[in-house]
């Protein structure tokens, strides 16, 4: 693993902050600039920015373009026919098995833009293109395009104050085309905090101009991936390569939600099926525990016995204690039920609980 | 920067003595590497610790590391405030960040330690 690590159009200026920099998905991302904690809090009480260029983009446009991408993921597009609109959804093989999770946006007519994770990026697009007729237009954009989350309660009036007088916010899982300082950007009312907010897509030329001006704003703190993980485990946000992966259906993974009943016909439906009808064997499930921090990998135990492994566990900031998710029989994963984290030398009783572990967030008041 | 008056290891804990007495703590260095701290765990009073070995844990949000004795000795007392308040190791990891007083069992173990300079110059290459 020689390979050289690539470097987003944001690097420079990670730097200057003096970000601690660190390889992640064969990017060199900041992880961190003062703080974990300190940058988390700023995402739950004001508003937090995050580098997420290495992220992938991809577009694709023609006729036939809906029945092409709704036959590759589990999500049923017809929930975003109004376009502008937004759907999180997985994409899987024939077995079931997550290739990748992906939000598509309906950005025009017969066009489509979907966000996947950096570290897929060639393999979603190799099972994208292998599975797309001919007529389909299909362009990786992932290298000219930047993205900037900005999250926190405090996130749409920066916004507001950046983009021309006439801008109306997308709704919650939309997007729309703005102009922020003299800037054109999309502007996706999305994220992985939990909190209210949108990402910006703009050129990549433009990201370095797009982040100084967000920073321009006192309220506003650059957040690491470091804060960024703690975030989305707080909600329940499930992690590729951690809580999903090749080996795992959408029902053990707890998405049953991106599969609807009622749709056939796309790749790995009849498995997926099958699961559903006879119930998951595992399931991924939300842990608090006692004391100490659980982290990947570590053992779950119940009657002495290992029963699954950790797969994201991390210190909450704002519970103020250890969080996790790990797969577990499904005869142990009724909220409740009480098990055991092996935390290194000692075992440290846990609880099944149902994610999100923080409820109250600028999100949540959003939709309540 | 480094106080002048302790005794420094290349684990990046430190030494600080008081007659026979040895109060142990990490250093800036490693608490800043670290980054903020969400758990300590030590040991209890009477525990013996042996130089070299592993006496304890601290843990911050991305990271466990052991926490490494340099002397050897048994412990007279622990920092109990850090179960409520991991974070004064940031803070304040030459003072209240302490985390265990030892009586010495040799006091030639501290002979083998880096004077605050010897141990800038490690740090300095290190990083």
């Amino acid at each position: 693993m020689t390979e050289e690590l690539l470097r987003t159009p944001l690097y420079h200026e990670h730097l200057s902050l003096n970000a601690r920099v660190v390889p992640f998905a064969g990017w060199e991302m900041p992880v961190q600039y003062v703080g974990i904690i300190e940058e988390h809090k700023a995402v739950r009480s004001s508003v937090g920015i995050f580098d997420v260029c290495h992220m992938a983009e991809f577009r694709f446009f023609g006729f036939g373009v809906f029945e092409a991408l709704n036959a590759i993921v589990t999500n049923d597009l017809n929930k975003i026919a109004e376009i502008g609109s937004a759907l999180y959804t997985v994409m899987c093989d024939e077995d079931g098995g997550i290739i990748d999770d992906l939000i598509v946006y309906h950005t025009g007519d017969l066009e489509y833009l979907v966000i996947a994770n950096a570290a897929n990026r060639q393999t979603d697009w190799d099972w994208i293109t292998a599975h797309l007729p001919e007529a389909i237009e299909a362009v990786d954009e992932s290298d000219r395009t930047g993205l900037i989350a900005v999250q926190g309660p405090k996130a749409l009036e920066v916004i507001g104050s950046l983009a021309d007088e006439d801008f109306e916010v997308p709704a919650r899982f939309h997007i729309g085309e703005a102009r922020l300082g003299e800037i054109p950007v999309l502007l996706a009312r999305t994220g992985y905090t939990g909190e209210d907010g949108v990402e910006i897509v703009c050129h990549a030329d433009h990201a370095v101009a797009v982040w100084r001006l967000l920073l321009s704003f006192a309220e506003v703190t650059p957040c690491g991936l470091g804060a960024r993980d703690t975030l989305r485990l707080e909600m329940g946000y499930p992690l590729y390569g951690s809580d999903m992966d090749r080996g795992v259906d959408p029902i053990s993974a707890g998405l049953g939600w991106v599969v609807p009943k009622a749709k056939t016909g796309f790749i790995g439906a009849e498995a997926i099926a099958r699961v559903r009808e006879a119930g998951p064997s595992r399931k991924l499930v939300g842990l608090t525990v006692s004391e100490g921090v659980p982290r990947h990998e570590y053992p779950v135990l119940h009657d002495g016995t290992e029963v699954g492994k950790v797969a994201s566990g991390t210190y909450s900031p704002t519970l103020g204690h250890g969080v996790a998710t790990a797969y577990v029989p499904a005869e142990l994963s009724a909220p409740g039920t009480e098990l055991v984290v092996a935390i290194r030398r000692k075992h440290v009783a846990a609880t099944v609980v149902r994610p999100p572990f923080v409820k109250e967030t600028s999100l949540s008041a959003l939709s309540s | 920067m480094n106080p002048k008056d302790l005794r420094y290891d290349k684990e990046h804990e430190w030494v600080k003595v008081d007659g026979e007495v040895a109060v142990l703590g990490i250093s800036d260095f490693a608490q800043d590497q670290l980054g903020e701290v969400v758990y300590v765990d030590l040991p209890a009073v009477g525990d013996e610790l042996v130089a070299g070995e592993s006496f304890g844990e601290i843990e911050s949000v991305k990271s466990v590391s052991e926490l490494f004795s340099p002397i050897s000795g048994e412990i007279v007392e622990v920092n109990e405030a850090l179960g409520d308040a991991p974070e004064t190791v940031n803070e304040d990891p030459y003072g209240d960040g302490w985390m265990v007083k030892v009586k010495m069992g040799d006091a030639s173990e501290l002979d083998a330690l880096m004077s605050a300079d010897e141990y800038e110059a490690f740090v300095a290459e290190e990083a």
